[in-house]
């Protein structure tokens, strides 16, 4: 199990129309060929997106997963707020480098408000 | 022969994929600028296009990840992306692989490369191709900087690259055209997706300009993953192209920040020192 099986996975998966196929005909059987947890499997045949970003996958994997999935953008950055919200921070990977502390800690870490008002916790208003 | 062109461009899918989303004005300003730079890159009537972008784990992942990779293929395809998604047909795209491979040879006297004879194209490539070459008439050598596998490659690498790629135009007889695309701040695809550091991407901008090349090189990976996202490590490619321009000086046709679009638009080119 890691972060990298993971990743592997939706990288072949999201450059392989045949591997798409095998996924929509059984999506858990095209994962025999990865060393994933249990955790992992569920996260990719739900699909989960929240729990696969805090698990720590890339956004430029992950976005395609969400799209291939016909998850809407602002729906993608949503499942994502709530998956931080839901299990912790981003567990390892390039967001963990500085600590992902969520979208509201890291605004006032940079003295800003988030342009899009997407995820504010005033709903935007 | 001397490089005809030198330039930079965002190359967020946003700009293509999420058009409908964003304010009309600021689109087409952004629209206009990416026309005018199609027009100076017509008018420098490049033999070649060298694309320098950071790819996005399409064909480079973390099973054999290269600092650099060059593209040395007689053709490409793209986007690798869904079509509907990136708002950009899938299509050929011509190479050449005799002069992919001269300048291969040329570059690695100074700095390692690998190669790939098939590369599909990602929205790194694609986005700049659609608005700057949108009859994908012009061979392009794809070129890749590691933007996104850590350990990155360094920036100070990166300007070599740059170095080299412009020695190698120099010793072949083509008209060579060189663009550069990515950046600047921004933290694509997860929820601080659509913040931008102005401020941040200015100052940069500035240093890009003066083809500053200590302050060029004057960033940490911490401090820019802190204060410009994971899509601040972009900067490799734009530092490529200022190594590439190296005595020329720059100038910006358009900084725009669109948030719809995940980052400050960008439109900016090297006025190159005659040689």
């Amino acid at each position: 199990m890691s972060l990298y099986q993971v990743q592997k996975f939706l990288y072949e998966l999201n450059r392989s129309p045949e591997l798409q196929e095998r996924y929509r005909a059984d999506r858990a059987a095209p994962l025999a060929g990865f060393d994933l947890t249990e955790e992992e499997v569920l996260a990719l045949v739900t699909p989960d997106i929240g729990k696969l970003f805090h698990l720590g996958v890339n956004g430029q994997i992950l976005m395609h997963f969400a799209a291939f999935h016909q998850i809407e953008w602002t729906d993608y950055l949503q499942l994502m707020r709530d998956g931080i919200a839901e299990h912790g921070p981003v567990r390892e990977g390039v967001y963990a480098i500085a600590g992902y502390e969520g979208v509201d800690d890291h605004s006032a870490g940079l003295g800003q408000r988030s342009e899009t008002g997407i995820g504010r916790s005033d709903g935007g208003a | 022969m001397p490089l005809v062109h030198v330039s930079v461009c965002s190359h967020a899918p946003g700009i293509t994929g999420r058009a409908h989303l964003a304010d009309p004005a600021a689109r087409d300003s952004l629209y206009d600028a990416f026309a005018g730079l199609r027009d100076r890159l017509e008018a420098d009537r490049p033999d070649a296009v060298i694309v320098i972008a950071a790819e996005h784990f399409a064909n480079f992942f973390m099973n054999n990840m290269p600092s650099f990779a060059i593209g040395m293929a007689d053709r490409y395809e793209g986007p690798i992306e869904d079509p509907d998604w990136l708002g950009i047909a899938r299509t050929d795209v011509p190479g050449d692989r005799d002069l992919s491979e001269r300048l291969i040879t040329e570059v690695m006297q100074t700095v390692d490369v690998s190669y790939a004879e098939e590369w599909k194209f990602d929205h790194g490539i694609m986005v700049p191709l659609h608005f700057l070459t949108p009859r994908f008439d012009v061979p392009v050598v794809p070129v890749n900087v590691n933007c996104q596998g850590p350990p990155l490659t360094p920036l100070h690498r990166a300007l070599e690259l740059g170095r080299a790629l412009r020695r190698a135009a120099d010793a072949v007889p083509e008209r060579i055209a060189l663009v550069a695309t990515g950046g600047i701040s921004h933290w694509p695809a997860t929820p601080d997706s659509g913040r931008i550091n102005e401020d941040w991407d200015r100052d940069f901008l500035d240093r890009w300009c003066r083809n500053d090349v200590p302050a060029l090189l004057d960033y940490t990976d911490l401090d820019v993953y802190a204060d410009a996202g994971q899509g601040g490590f972009e900067i490799r490619t734009f530092i490529a192209a200022a190594g590439a321009a190296e005595g020329s000086r720059g100038v910006v046709d358009l900084y725009l920040p669109i948030p719809i679009f995940a980052v400050g638009c960008t439109i900016a080119r090297m006025e190159l020192a005659a040689t």
